[in-house]
């Protein structure tokens, strides 16, 4: 009884998740096959990744065939911030959580699964979490199919509408930081700026999409880490 | 061009997240508390999705015009901490009215 009620709970927090999640989904689904990959392809990354940063950065990768180092480093890049968020987590799992657990839940640990699971009080059980993850993979999945498949039937008008749409999620997760946090807006704007000088200036526009997004945003981070360390008490308080 | 087959691209980049995801899970016990470890992990998911969004966003459309106007919209709704799905569909929208205004010209 008590086992059921609290995988309930788990679903019921998950719903917001997958609701959001289907539209990402369905944005990343369209912008994979307008970039030539085929819709089953577009799926199998999705169900295999779940992760909407890192999923955009390989998919220019792999259609313009790029290396697998350069695939490779990228996707370490651009998850590291998972390793802290599985650390936070394993502070926050009970008892009942057992090793294969562990492997199953860390597939699904997403940025906002982390976040509803940090925000409860007391330590997080295993059948909350399973029902945590379910509906957030599904409309993940769901999500990308649609799109991939909505892709090549919708208007050319609303194709190109919505291929801003994953960017303007990214805008929602980052514009908020910054307007909270001086050090990470600045952080962000020396990051844009290295950013555009990869895409414009001569010689630097030539290194491939996946090492510019690595340089700039480990530079970036990494002068911002050294010179203007976060607050630890702030950074607990967010996390 | 390459000829990289997809499978291995696919193996690789999920091997790799998964990896990250559940090594610390799984080993490690203590907590982080090197302050520059965390700061640099505190950074980094927002650079890197500033990265990729600046300047890539100005082409995510058929014009840099609808798209430069639904960037703003997206920064002005996020600066009122709207929802990332308000954010996302009213700057899709103000893309589709601009598009839309543009081709009536």
């Amino acid at each position: 009884m008590k086992r059921k009620s609290s995988f309930i709970n788990g679903i019921i927090d998950g719903m917001p998740i997958c609701l959001g999640y289907l539209s990402v989904a369905f944005a990343f689904g369209i912008f994979a096959t307008e970039s030539g990959l085929s819709v089953l392809e577009t799926l199998f990354i999705s169900m295999a990744n779940v992760t909407s940063a890192g999923q955009l950065a390989a998919v220019p990768i792999i259609t313009a065939g790029g290396s697998l180092a350069e695939l490779c480093l990228c996707q370490i890049v651009i998850n590291l911030r998972y390793a802290l968020m599985s650390t936070s987590l394993s502070q926050k799992m009970d008892k009942s959580i057992r090793l294969l657990d562990k492997l199953i839940i860390a597939f699904v640990n997403t940025d906002e699964v982390f976040a509803v699971a940090s925000g409860k009080r007391k330590n997080v059980k295993r059948s909350y979490m399973y029902g945590l993850i379910l509906m957030p993979y599904l409309g993940w999945s769901v999500g990308t199919l649609t799109g991939a498949l909505a892709g090549n039937i919708l208007p050319t008008a609303i194709v190109s509408a919505l291929g801003i749409a994953i960017y303007g999620m990214f805008v929602a997760i980052v514009v908020p930081e910054m307007k909270e946090n001086t050090k990470t807006a600045w952080a962000v704007i020396l990051a844009i700026v290295l950013s555009c000088a990869f895409e414009f200036l001569p010689l630097l526009n030539k290194v491939p999409d996946g090492f510019t997004v690595i340089i700039c945003a480990v530079t970036a981070s990494l002068i911002f880490a050294l010179a203007f360390p976060i607050d630890l008490k702030e950074e607990c308080e967010n996390e | 061009m390459n000829n990289t087959p997809f499978f291995l691209y696919l193996l690789l980049m999920a091997g790799v997240t998964y990896l990250i995801r559940m090594l610390p899970l799984v080993l490690i016990k203590k907590k982080i508390t090197n302050r520059t470890m965390l700061s640099f992990l505190h950074y980094i998911p927002y650079t890197v999705l500033a990265v990729m969004t600046v300047p890539a966003i100005f082409s995510s459309t058929s014009s840099v015009v609808s798209a430069t106007t639904g960037f703003i919209v997206a920064i002005v709704l996020a600066l009122k901490n709207k929802s990332l799905l308000t954010v996302a569909a009213f700057s899709s929208l103000t893309v589709l009215v601009v598009e839309w205004l543009i081709n009536k010209i």
